[in-house]
């Protein structure tokens, strides 16, 4: 994807079938986002690369209302918090800018979301969750 | 754990002041507590300067301009609880027979509006994840969907502190505001609004510590505590956390010790000054600090339970809502606070027969700071 950069190599998977890209720890079985070295729960270095679930539920959200220090994108924008089957919360941007048309346990899916265009003319591109194509909220997760 | 003498208090005002250093606020605020303890030049063996954006050698610049440098001077840096760390550090080093007398001061001078911090990388900033007062919000949306706390509880805790400020000199903001005034300030990150956020401003604290003597107010605990991993809205501000609801705060952590340490409990305490960066971070510290059962905090606000002339008044001075969060001099801002309720000095906005007292901040890092004081 010429012209296209991730706002970070190693996150995501950018393209049709977007992953964000974590690991999971061989001996205590967490779940990390980012990538870790070592496990942040048990100290262990045996760690393997593991993608995550592109699908997840809302857990807490908001929008932000005036661009933080360093944001060059569009305001505003929300932000939120999305938790994953693997037993892992994720604090993303959200799609949605409008706290109002969202809700505790929303099924929402992983998009990869245009920030801004950089001092090169390449738009830059990051995470970000949105409300479910299907709409379909997850059960009993 | 044997307590340590709190000799003397000196604060600058916080608030905005143009034209006025860094160094001169600590200045101020130093002089104050070396009048109070009696000591002058020569009289401390070792000075701990708490600050996050003061830059290098920021405490030994404030000493330098006294003439009274020669001493270890060591800058603290550990976020919010920046002051609380420096008084542990002072504390541990007279309990240890180290030194007789210490300086421990606060300094900083921020700029306004969301501070930007070294604490996120740059790409975090370009994809939106350094809005510190989002992070908050987050926060006070799990306590309300928790613990039944409503936007009118935030609105009560602002009107609450703001009307504790009226009556303290040192506080940036001394006029009262009605809770409709507070909802409709400018929404900043839903549910919080403009006044429900603390302003970071500046100003300075300063505390001489010396080795217990027996008389006059007491250091019972100075106790910091980092985070667990897993918390994903904790102030270690991680970019993922654990499916996990029962991981204890630093502040709990922090608080626990604090108990321990001094031999109390929450039940005797006379007097809290605690962190109330935003509204609903001052309920959670409620909760974390074990002044109320899980989920009660709402019942405090309802109850004026946290109210001068309440069961447990929280934020006499008007905490950092009223006076503003110089970050590396709050929490001694809250210990001059303490030493004036304990003494009986604090005016208009005096707890009745204070003996006790606990200030408590908490910051990114994530670093909280529990400090027990009594006379």
């Amino acid at each position: 994807m010429d012209g296209r950069v991730p706002v970070r190599d190693g996150l995501f998977v950018d393209g049709d079938r977007p992953q964000l890209l974590g690991s999971r720890c061989r001996s205590c079985a967490a779940h990390h986002f980012p990538r870790h070295d070592a496990c942040p729960y048990c100290a262990s270095d045996e760690v393997e690369p593991a993608p995550l679930s592109e699908r997840g539920r809302l857990w807490a959200w908001t929008a932000v209302t005036a661009a933080p220090p360093g944001y060059r994108g569009e305001v505003p924008y929300g932000f939120g918090v999305v938790e994953l089957p693997e037993g892992l919360r994720v604090v993303t941007r959200l799609a949605e800018a409008d706290p109002t048309r969202l809700h505790q346990g929303q099924a929402m899916e992983l998009a990869i979301v245009p920030l801004h265009i950089d001092d090169e003319g390449r738009q830059v591109v990051t995470y970000a969750f949105g409300a479910a194509a299907d709409g379909t909220d997850m059960v009993g997760q | 754990m044997s307590a340590v003498d709190i000799a003397g208090v000196g604060i600058h005002p916080f608030g905005r002041h143009p034209g006025v250093s860094i160094t001169e606020m600590g200045v101020a605020a130093v002089r104050g507590a070396l009048a109070e303890a009696g000591v002058g030049r020569g009289g401390f063996q070792a000075a701990f300067c708490g600050t996050a954006y003061g830059g290098v050698a920021s405490g030994h610049k404030v000493l330098g301009a006294l003439g009274m440098t020669g001493m270890p001077i060591v800058d603290v840096e550990a976020g919010c609880a920046s002051g609380g760390a420096a008084l542990m550090l002072a504390a541990a080093a007279i309990r240890a027979g180290q030194h007789d007398t210490v300086l421990v001061f606060g300094i900083e001078k921020m700029p306004k509006g969301i501070i930007r911090s070294s604490f996120f990388d740059p790409w975090q900033e370009e994809a939106g994840l350094a809005a510190t007062p989002s992070y908050f919000a987050l926060r006070a949306q799990r306590l309300m969907a928790g613990s039944g706390v409503t936007k009118d509880h935030l609105a009560a805790v602002v009107v609450k502190n703001r009307r504790h400020g009226v009556h303290n000199p040192d506080a940036m903001f001394r006029t009262e505001v009605e809770a409709t005034a507070v909802l409709a300030s400018r929404l900043v990150c839903e549910p919080l609004h403009l006044w429900m956020l603390c302003t970071p401003n500046e100003g300075a604290a300063a505390v001489v510590l010396r080795a217990a003597g027996g008389h006059g107010p007491r250091l019972d605990a100075a106790v910091l505590r980092s985070h667990l991993p897993g918390a994903v809205l904790s102030e270690s501000t991680p970019l993922a956390g654990l499916v996990d609801d029962a991981i204890d705060s630093p502040s709990t952590r922090a608080a626990d010790a604090a108990y321990e340490e001094a031999g109390i409990g929450p039940g005797d305490l006379d007097v809290v000054e605690c962190q109330d960066t935003d509204a609903a971070r001052e309920l959670l510290s409620y909760e974390e600090l074990r002044l109320c059962p899980p989920g009660g905090s709402a019942a405090m606000i309802d109850e004026g339970a946290t109210s001068l002339g309440g069961r447990l008044p929280v934020n006499p001075s008007g905490g950092l809502l009223s006076k503003g969060e110089p970050l590396g001099a709050s929490a001694l801002g809250q210990v001059v606070e303490l030493l004036r309720q304990v003494r009986g000095e604090a005016g208009g906005r005096q707890v009745a027969g204070a003996r006790t007292g606990l200030a408590h901040t908490v910051g990114r890092g994530a670093n909280a700071g529990v400090v027990i004081v009594s006379r």
